[in-house]
């Protein structure tokens, strides 16, 4: 015998001596344990899915769509100003977040000298933002903006500003990881040739990280357009018959309405909920759908 | 001497504009550190007019939560608040943490590329799915539906169990997510070390893998629990409005989280006692998420500075 065939002999024989028994029952054992937990997300998923859809389908119509809210007669009621509120409330948490979660980026990823304490301490408290409770940013928004210092009242402007600094951390994590995949040979290509610093970032980092920005900010705004607690908080309309108007009307938002519907005692008020979260989800898949297409479109492989 | 003078170089309108675009950015980079700022300052704010008006020890040491009533039935012990947060949240990590961790393993040692390819989008859909649907689910489906009909227990409308459950559900995306990082950053070589010795993939995975990637495993759970803890409408929409200082999973409780969102509505009164509650349960909120964060940032630095 050769020492090979001693070698595979020998493996053999401890392998069959190993393999049997409790070894072997314990791999199947954990094997369905970690398919059962797979299991368990992608039934909530679907149960969540179903019954969302078995409630709220029958209620979903044009005139749905473009009603008001009634407190009395669950027909007649329509989320059309909960759907202006909630797109008001977009359009001003992305003016706010998109410039400054680059911007703050852009700095934290191409400027900041990481040796300094004051830039450490920039990036351990957005670390700590991006865990702080959506409820806590209610707050923030019902002292700080609603009433106190900025005292806009309860307006759609206060709401934006709310949402964008809730989602600021989240811009800004994703925009620093997104320019940080611009690999550094692109930038000391550009600085060689006796491009600026801001020039380069201008004109080579931003066009090249764009894609994983986009479907960052698209991500941000999608978790935005969810938010119920701080909009709670800080105190949007119930149930209101009028559309916004402007940066200081009041408003409602889609997640509003629904939890207004939930709290009913009325089953069919209840069901107009799961309407409004099937409108809510379609709104979410669509923004999803395209922050999918930008990354594969757009990004770029270096 | 002119000449001399020229060789200073004062700086071009280039490099002046240069400077500003780095000031400008600085400043959008402060406005995070403004905006902590700024949350501590309108809780400090009204912490203190929230003292002013019952001391420290009844609040942090008082058994019953009951700000809406008048008189002598007014109570301002946070405990039953703390309680009802901890118990959800444990509630909740009871169903996460095993299926987070498990899902977490399954992904980064055992899924097939196919099947990762239809679990990844599902637990992204999850983690994207806005939590009031979670608590309309909880509401409509589960507590009645699963709880009370399929398995005959008798919850209340509003009840720990649910809300619980639920909650598990909503952080399961996040630990199993984390867990997978933590043992993908866990270098091959020790899995090939473990093979050479014999073991098998599921050893491999309970012996070394996971044991070499438990910094990274811990800061998962805790991250998990910080986003149970901080989490409200689920629990405002399920769990009910009632604090409650009891083990009765049948019946309902309140969270801090869930308290403040039940609370301040925009028509409440400014200096109101009802007005600074919210502010000082959101303080202690506030402190309680910042401490499991600071926690779990540093458990990651940990097992990162292991590998890298």
């Amino acid at each position: 015998m050769t020492g090979a065939q001693i070698a595979a002999r020998a493996s053999r024989h401890t392998s069959l001596h190993r393999s049997g028994g409790a070894d072997r029952i314990f791999s199947i054992a954990f094997g369905t344990l970690m398919l059962g937990a797979i299991g368990i997300s992608v039934l909530a998923l679907l149960t969540l899915l179903f019954d969302v859809a078995r409630d709220g389908i029958s209620h979903l119509s044009w005139d749905f769509l473009t009603s008001f809210p009634s407190r009395i007669i669950p027909s007649n009621s329509g989320i059309e100003s909960a759907i202006y509120g909630t797109l008001y409330l977009m359009v001003v948490c992305a003016a706010i977040v998109v410039p400054l979660g680059i911007a703050t980026a852009i700095y934290l990823e191409e400027y900041a000298n990481r040796e300094r304490w004051w830039n450490r301490a920039i990036e351990v408290n957005i670390q700590n933002l991006a865990a702080v409770p959506s409820v806590v940013y209610g707050i923030l928004g019902l002292a700080f903006i609603v009433r106190g210092p900025l005292d806009l009242g309860r307006v759609v402007l206060a709401g934006g500003i709310t949402l964008a600094l809730l989602v600021l951390p989240v811009v800004i994590i994703v925009s620093r990881e997104a320019i940080r995949s611009v690999p550094p040979s692109i930038r000391e290509g550009s600085l060689a040739l006796g491009a600026t610093q801001w020039q380069t970032i201008w004109k080579q980092v931003l066009p090249g990280s764009i894609a994983g920005i986009a479907t960052g900010i698209i991500l941000a705004l999608s978790r935005a357009i969810g938010e119920t607690a701080p909009l709670l908080v800080i105190g949007a309309a119930v149930n209101p018959r009028f559309n916004p108007d402007g940066l200081f009307s009041s408003f409602t938002a889609l997640p509003i309405q629904i939890f207004t519907w939930t709290q009913d005692k009325d089953r069919e008020f209840v069901d107009l909920a799961a309407a409004a979260i099937l409108v809510m989800m379609v709104l979410l898949l669509l923004m999803n759908s395209v922050a999918i297409f930008l990354r594969n479109r757009y990004e770029q492989k270096w | 001497m002119g000449r001399r003078t020229s060789l200073v170089r004062r700086p071009s309108r280039r490099s002046r504009f240069e400077a500003g675009v780095k000031a400008l950015l600085f400043a959008a980079a402060a406005v995070s550190v403004a905006v902590t700022l700024a949350i501590i300052f309108s809780l400090v704010k009204e912490t203190i007019a929230f003292f002013g008006d019952v001391s420290v020890g009844d609040y942090l040491f008082g058994t019953k939560w009951t700000p809406q009533f008048a008189g002598d039935q007014q109570s301002f012990g946070v405990i039953p608040l703390v309680w009802g947060t901890f118990y959800l949240t444990f509630i909740g990590l009871v169903v996460a943490v095993p299926v987070g961790i498990l899902s977490g393993i399954y992904l980064a040692e055992f899924a097939p590329r196919r099947i990762r390819k239809i679990v990844k989008p599902v637990l992204e859909l999850l983690a994207g799915v806005p939590t009031i649907v979670f608590g309309y689910f909880a509401l409509t489906f589960f507590t009645p539906e699963v709880l009370r009909n399929f398995l005959g227990l008798g919850v209340n409308q509003f009840n720990a169990l649910s809300a619980g459950i639920i909650l598990g559900i909503l952080v399961v995306p996040t630990i199993a997510t984390l867990v997978e990082d933590a043992m993908s950053a866990v270098p091959q070589s020790l899995r090939e070390g473990a093979a050479g010795l014999g073991a098998n993939k599921v050893q491999t995975a309970i012996r070394v893998v996971f044991p070499a990637a438990l910094s990274g495993v811990v800061a998962a759970l805790v991250l998990g629990a910080s986003r149970a803890v901080g989490e409200t409408v689920i629990i405002l929409i399920a769990g009910g409005q009632q604090a409650n200082l009891s083990l009765n999973l049948y019946e309902s409780y309140q969270s801090m989280a869930a308290y403040i969102a039940a609370t301040a509505r925009g028509d409440i009164p400014t200096g109101s006692i009802e007005y600074e509650t919210i502010f000082i349960v959101g303080m202690t909120l506030f402190v309680l998420t910042l401490v499991l964060n600071l926690i779990s940032i540093r458990l990651v630095r940990k097992y990162r500075q292991v590998y890298e």
